[in-house]
């Protein structure tokens, strides 16, 4: 469950680059301790640049940004990255050693562990994670999806207290995803704090409790996953669309079935057309006696 | 003839001991939509790079059997010959996009080909109306937006007038309403052009409306290829872990409690007409 004081604090935060885009305006977040928080909006947003402030690779213009109520201004990338673990989108820019075991040793480098106790820790990963049966072979000869996990695991072995995920289940297929998950709630259980920037609507309504929407370099709501984006105003405005379910919904409203609008998940959908099915069986048979 | 025929075609590369393609034996015809699917590593990209003689050329590695685009053998036919009947877009356009501004991105494989400046214009106004990309002629590619790079990715091997148009994962890097207008985009190319469209997509809920046929991948082999209707409907698309439309997960729930005797629906729109005959 999350705790009632916040863990990371985004204070006027702005930030351009150096050809004078303005990426990040006015930015005013707060995360608490053991929250899941998803970040969703069109590219180009200030999604990936403001997941990018949380551990330094990127400096605001303005504004100051604080984890665990310490500003975190004057702190490297390095150390901040021991709190802050984040994947990025390309887990092709992520490794780069010559093979997987290798991989997870050079990140465990930081973590300053003996000989003995980084070989465990490394086939313990490994294994976690399904990979030790390519621990030889070269990252560059995995699939798209393995070498995602690669990523993620060479994050998951210093063991952050945030865990930021860019597009996670990106050109992920279903057993993946759900793999993915089962990790986040085991983090969730350990008292993680974890964001997931991400594009997958139908993920995000049934996973990600509350939802940071934005567009043009600032947050435009933020709230409860379910209440943002089956808003069609806000959904519209941010280039998403509406999850199939609420588009679905929508067009049974507009054939004259009138299908309440808190149904957005497949199983309440489900609920509803087999009622639905029924009663008209019910009233065709009562009309042939 | 077909376009595209693998006939007992394996092929493993040479770093990897398991064979990623396993006896494929597939036919590819004129004018279709196709939608090739399969969990990460069930070999579609390997599938794909067979396409245009990537694999066995340019790849190193172990093959057997053959590959033939429009009768000629993939192993001895040239690259450059093969692209220009089989155009191939990847997931990530950045990597494919190499000139100054766009207009010289779309002229550069016509150069090479050697094709009349009148015809290379011509071919050029047509492609970008279609592709909507005139107001981005002056642009570098890296200007772009990943949308707007992937239609120049597309329109650039549109102008070599390919008879099929392969497309690993062309949505994946895109927000879901511009990767709607892709999807949208390829299925209006398919019309107009009358060209065969293969796909490989996670998103089945954007491109299952649109095809008209599917292969499903597992393990390296074809588990099958037919009829879009058909595959949805049978055992083996039921069975695959791969992100099912969430149209296809509701009605077939309600098939399986016999509450729903049709076909499966394909979109939204095919399920909201079988409740307006239902009233």
């Amino acid at each position: 469950m999350p705790q009632d004081y916040p863990l990371i604090v985004v204070n006027d935060v702005d930030y351009s680059y150096l050809n004078g885009t303005v990426a990040l305006k006015k930015i005013n977040l707060k995360i608490f301790k053991g929250e899941l928080v998803g970040i969703m909006g069109k590219n180009g947003a200030g999604k990936t640049t403001l997941i990018r402030t949380f551990n330094g690779l990127i400096r605001p213009t303005n504004g100051n940004i604080y984890i665990n109520a310490e500003n975190i201004k004057s702190k490297t990338t390095g150390t901040l990255s021991q709190k802050v673990g984040i994947i990025f989108q390309n887990p092709q820019h992520q490794v780069f050693s010559n093979t997987v075991e290798e991989e997870i040793k050079y990140s465990l480098k930081s973590l300053n562990l003996s000989k003995s106790e980084t070989q465990f820790k490394t086939d313990e990963i490994l294994k976690k994670f399904n990979l030790d049966k390519y621990r030889e072979r070269s990252p560059l000869n995995l699939s798209g999806g393995e070498t995602k996990k690669l990523a993620v695991a060479s994050i998951f072995c210093r063991d952050p207290e945030i865990l930021i995920f860019d597009e996670p289940t990106l050109g992920q297929d279903a057993k993946e995803i759900s793999f993915f998950i089962e990790l986040i709630n085991s983090e969730m259980k350990k008292g993680k704090t974890i964001i997931i920037v991400t594009h997958n609507i139908e993920f995000a309504m049934e996973y990600i409790p509350r939802t940071v929407l934005m567009a043009d370099g600032k947050i435009v709501a933020d709230g409860p996953t379910k209440k943002i984006i089956t808003h069609e105003f806000l959904v519209t405005k941010s280039a998403l669309v509406l999850p199939q379910i609420s588009q679905f919904n929508l067009a049974l409203n507009k054939i004259g079935i009138a299908c309440p609008d808190t149904i957005y998940s497949k199983n309440t959908m489900i609920e509803f057309l087999a009622d639905y099915i029924r009663n008209k069986s019910k009233v065709v048979s009562g009309e042939n006696n | 003839m077909h376009l595209i025929e693998f006939h007992n075609f394996h092929f493993r590369y040479k770093k990897n001991k398991e064979y990623q393609l396993n006896d494929i034996n597939l036919k590819i015809d004129d004018n279709k939509f196709i939608l090739l699917c399969g969990q990460t590593g069930s070999g579609k990209t390997t599938l794909i790079r067979c396409m245009n003689g990537l694999i066995p050329q340019f790849y190193p590695g172990f093959y057997r059997g053959y590959v033939n685009v429009l009768g000629k053998d993939t192993a001895e036919t040239p690259i450059a010959d093969l692209s220009t009947e089989i155009g191939i877009v990847f997931q990530n356009p950045e990597n494919q996009l190499i000139s100054m501004n766009v207009e010289h991105e779309i002229a550069f494989g016509m150069e090479n080909l050697g094709v009349p400046r009148e015809e290379m214009e011509k071919r050029i106004k047509e492609v970008i109306k279609l592709t909507e990309i005139e107001h981005l002629l002056d642009k570098a590619p890296f200007e772009l937006s990943g949308g707007e790079q992937q239609r120049v990715a597309i329109a650039s091997i549109l102008v070599l007038e390919p008879r099929v148009l392969v497309l690993d994962e062309p949505t994946a890097l895109l927000d879901p309403s511009m990767a709607d207008k892709i999807i949208k985009l390829l299925k209006r190319i398919q019309m107009e052009k009358r060209v065969t469209i293969i796909i490989s997509e996670h998103r089945m809920d954007l491109v299952i409306p649109y095809v008209n046929e599917i292969i499903l991948l597992e393990n390296a082999q074809i588990l099958e290829h037919g009829k879009r209707d058909e595959v949805l409907n049978g055992e083996n698309f039921q069975r695959l872990n791969i992100n099912k439309p969430v149209i296809y997960s509701v009605f077939s729930k309600l098939k399986h409690e016999k509450l729903y005797k049709e076909q499966v629906p394909a979109s939204i729109d095919e399920a909201i007409r079988y409740f307006q005959n239902y009233n």
